[in-house]
């Protein structure tokens, strides 16, 4: 362990950092407690002249913002949940077996990790139209899945390379079946890899924004960005700041949940792997 | 052998999904991109060989587009790459309040960035923001200042919300490769009278260059493909369209499916140029930086 050196420099850097990533998070917490009125006047300063809550009491009862953020968890925790478990299945063979096209699979995981997924739309867009996924729920789930799948398969093999799997033979030699054995030894070692890779995939799959827009027409599979941006107000000129930052404070509740609970496997998870070598 | 069908048998679901979504839809375009095909008027569909290419490659909308996008890419990696390092640097040195730290960090790289483009837009705004009378002393700043009502202006509030945004992922990768640098060999270094910069430059740079081709590799691409925040912030007003907006545009807004598959092409080849110059670059070979498959 080195000593602390703490340099006035260091000190003045960690307050930097603080208010370089805080700001704008304080910056939209404040304006959502602005009211209506005062945002459509022009309202520059930085704190509500008079704090309401008036702009929760809206959007919570706003019908299509509240079938939005169903449509959000919905789409993002299933695309989580189907790609964690596609994505162990590989990262498992990857870190653990050898066979032919290994080096392809990850080839083709990075190729579609670099993709750009608007070049997608125009296809996606004219096929789900045919084949009626278009404005479903699976018409997201499905593509979400397989963007994510190059991330969580990294991470996981990443992971799960670390795992001393002789253990496994070990448990079984001392007397355990190998199901107790892969239970009881290695799902509690795998489990904070699987873990970490879920929250990366959850985090796309509740960022995404363009094929949102593309692929949905209604509320019926418009998530919480998607409609963010189709919440215009009664005034075109005059979009409803204080309404729109209070939609945002709320789609940001649960990224600061999860990183606040799990702020040091986040980290693991997305430098895994990306320095070996 | 059994050991080689297991494996291909795990992976095969992974490599089936992600075939089918980004694989076939990519064939797909490049066959529509030969049809002159409209939705608006199905019946009209008729093959044009490259013309669609053509026509995009010899408009100057096109070029304009790229060149934004590209201006984008590399204005926004480059300041990041920088305040990434120094942010690396701190969080390398600092011992205290790490939990914070992290916390503090992850908030921008979670957050959604369609959020963090609307925080950004009204930061910017004339009637509701805090840019122009927090920052009115500096010369170019008044307090009129209207952020989005020219070109430059409203691509300095666009890059300004992506580098907020990604900055903190840069530096989280940053200080993953700045971790793996030998203490041993700066204290070396220092002992044989080498000064700060020549620690940074002989030492510590040339040790992080996988980590530093990784993040800049990743954060390239991702800059090169931005859509979200052209989208909330300007919707391409002042000429601040991307190639990525351009593409979404001539699909979803004017129904132009040739057109648009045409563009999906070029942005997809634009995207593998963009790979293959930076490996190129660093001449670090992508699967041994990941640590996989040696």
């Amino acid at each position: 362990m080195r000593k602390q050196r703490l340099s006035p420099g260091i000190i003045i850097g960690f307050i930097v950092i603080l208010v370089w990533c805080l700001l704008p998070v304080a910056w939209i917490i404040s304006l959502s407690f602005k009211s209506v009125a005062e945002t459509t006047t022009g309202s520059p300063q930085f704190l509500p002249k008079a704090w309401t809550l008036q702009n929760y009491r809206d959007i919570l009862t706003n019908g299509d913002f509240l079938d939005a953020l169903r449509n959000s968890f919905g789409i993002a925790i299933i695309a989580t949940v189907l790609a964690v478990i596609f994505a162990t299945f590989a990262a498992y063979a990857i870190a653990r077996l050898e066979f032919r096209g290994k080096r392809m699979v990850l080839s083709l995981a990075l190729a579609i990790a670099m993709f750009p997924v608007v070049a997608l739309i125009s296809p996606l867009f004219d096929l789900w139209r045919r084949l009626h996924l278009f404005n479903t729920w699976p018409g997201l789930i499905i593509p979400y899945m397989s963007f994510t799948l190059p991330l969580a398969i990294w991470t996981l093999s990443a992971f799960f390379r670390e795992i001393p799997w002789e253990m496994e033979q070990a448990a079984q030699v001392d007397g355990a079946t190998s199901w107790q054995a892969f239970r009881k030894v290695i799902v509690p070692l795998a489990a904070p890899g699987v873990f970490t890779a879920a929250i990366l995939t959850f985090f796309f799959a509740w960022n995404e924004f363009a094929l949102a827009i593309s692929l949905t027409s209604t509320t019926a599979a418009r998530t919480v960005p998607a409609q963010m941006a189709f919440f215009v107000g009664p005034d075109p000129f005059n979009p409803p700041y204080s309404q729109l930052a209070t939609a945002a404070v709320i789609v940001t509740i649960p990224v600061i949940v999860i990183v606040l609970l799990f702020q040091r496997r986040i980290v693991a998870g997305l430098t895994s792997g990306a320095v070996k070598g | 052998m059994a050991e080689n069908r297991l494996g291909q048998k795990l992976v095969a679901p992974a490599v089936i999904l992600m075939l089918l979504v980004a694989g076939y839809p990519m064939f797909q375009a490049i066959y529509l991109s030969l049809y002159r095909y409209r939705l608006t008027t199905p019946g009209d569909r008729s093959f044009v060989g490259l013309s669609n290419y053509r026509v995009a490659l010899t408009d100057s909308l096109f070029w304009r587009d790229t060149w934004n996008t590209v201006v984008i890419m590399v204005v926004t990696v480059a300041i990041e790459l920088v305040i990434g390092f120094v942010f690396a640097m701190v969080m390398h040195r600092i011992m205290i309040a790490r939990g914070l730290m992290r916390t503090a960090i992850l908030i921008p790289y979670g957050i959604v960035t369609v959020v963090s483009a609307f925080a950004w837009q009204f930061a910017f705004s004339l009637n509701n923001g805090w840019v122009n009378s927090w920052f009115h002393w500096l010369p170019w700043i008044g307090p009129e200042t209207n952020w989005f009502g020219d070109h430059w202006h409203a691509m300095f509030a666009i890059m300004a919300s992506e580098i907020w945004k990604t900055t903190p992922f840069m530096s989280l990768l940053l200080l993953a490769g700045l971790s793996q640098v030998s203490e041993d060999m700066l204290e070396a270094a220092q002992v044989d009278g080498a000064t700060w910069w020549q620690r940074l430059y002989k030492v510590i740079l040339p040790n992080m260059r996988a980590a530093i081709m990784v993040a800049v590799l990743f954060r390239a691409l991702d800059a090169f493909r931005i859509f979200d925040n052209i989208y909330i912030m300007t919707s391409g007003a002042q000429n601040t369209e991307s190639s990525s907006f351009l593409t979404y545009r001539q699909t979803i807004q004017q129904m132009q499916l040739g057109m648009g598959s045409a563009l999906s092409v070029l942005l997809f080849l634009a995207v593998l140029l963009i790979a293959f110059l930076i490996v190129r670059l660093f001449r670090v070979d992508l699967a041994s930086a990941r640590g996989e498959a040696r």
